[in-house]
């Protein structure tokens, strides 16, 4: 069988091509949402790959709650970006400015 | 080498390349695509791992739900990729650095063997349901939390809608609200009015209409 080692890096390597995805596309928000739905997934990797190793269906369950929660994440986040577009004709970071922070 | 790992490899390595084109791609719609194949490709790691329920949720809630959401958005959005590649490459090798020392450390602490000690778990057997194994933890140890997810998504609904929600002004609606406060006062008016004295005698019509 596979090891559970080799699932866990797995996870490593996807969580750090969305950091390098978040770092590089700093401009595009759409990306931006997408690379945050690719690191949960390597999360849910993880803990899918633990709940194996260990036996334990907590982890299978958290999991699911993960997904909910992603999706209704994923549905507002959209929503506000529509709203922005909607608003500003623009969704470029550069143009989202309004509030002087 | 049995089947299993050879499926592991191939389906890691569809997973890493997808996940690199999602970032790294220009267009933002095959950046959604490459995502669907990366979903794709991490419902089968899962199927490997004996997730069945959660690889064919993520199936059908991510790249039946989500993806198609985030597809139907970005082909709404018109929208001007050339400023938004802009630095693209700049960021690069801050993002390489970060994203490889966090990915080394990960990698170090998690690849020792620390865990799963007893080795892998056994297989388990023919009548072994996951999904009905996942309900009955769901239902009863669980439930709680469940409920509160059920609370989330209602509230993801409802904020959704009421985000995206356009009132148009030349729209034609009821607001129940003001047609119930509606006093008779306001609408009604009785006029008294004199008697007429002077009655006009009108021919009965029912001979001529027949």
């Amino acid at each position: 069988m596979i090891p559970v080692q080799y699932y866990l890096v797995l996870g490593a390597l996807l969580f750090a091509i969305s950091v390098i995805g978040i770092f590089m596309n700093r401009k595009n928000l759409i990306v931006l949402l997408m690379a945050i739905e690719l690191m949960l997934l390597a999360v849910n990797m993880n803990f899918i790959a633990f709940s194996h190793a260990l036996g334990d269906l907590s982890g299978q369950v958290f999991v699911f709650f993960i997904l909910t929660v992603a999706a209704a994440e994923s549905a507002i986040g959209l929503a506000i970006l529509v709203a922005l577009f909607r608003n500003l004709r623009s969704i470029h970071v550069d143009d989202l400015g309004r509030l002087k922070g | 080498m049995n089947l299993p790992v050879i499926l592991f490899w191939f389906y890691a390595i569809v997973l890493l390349g997808a996940a690199l084109a999602v970032v790294l791609v220009r267009n933002p719609v095959h950046a959604a695509l490459f995502l669907v194949l990366s979903f794709f490709s991490a419902a089968a790691l899962w199927l490997l791992l004996y997730a069945e329920f959660l690889a064919l949720t993520l199936v059908l809630v991510y790249v039946g739900a989500v993806m198609v959401l985030f597809l139907f958005v970005v082909m709404m959005l018109d929208i001007n990729i050339d400023r938004l590649r802009q630095g693209f490459w700049r960021n690069l090798p801050l993002g390489l650095f970060v994203g490889v020392v966090m990915a080394a450390e990960m990698i170090t602490l998690l690849a020792r063997g620390v865990v799963g000690g007893a080795g892998p778990a056994p297989a388990p057997g023919p009548d072994y349901s996951n999904t009905r194994a996942l309900g009955e933890v769901i239902y009863t140890e669980y439930v709680f939390p469940f409920e509160v997810a059920a609370v989330i998504l209602l509230v993801a609904i409802i904020a959704a809608i009421a985000l995206t929600l356009r009132h148009r002004k030349e729209t034609k609606y009821q607001d129940p609200a003001a047609q119930l406060s509606v006093h008779p006062r306001d609408r009604l008016k009785i006029v008294k009015l004199a008697a007429e004295t002077t009655l006009t005698r009108e021919e009965p019509r029912e001979k001529g209409a027949e």
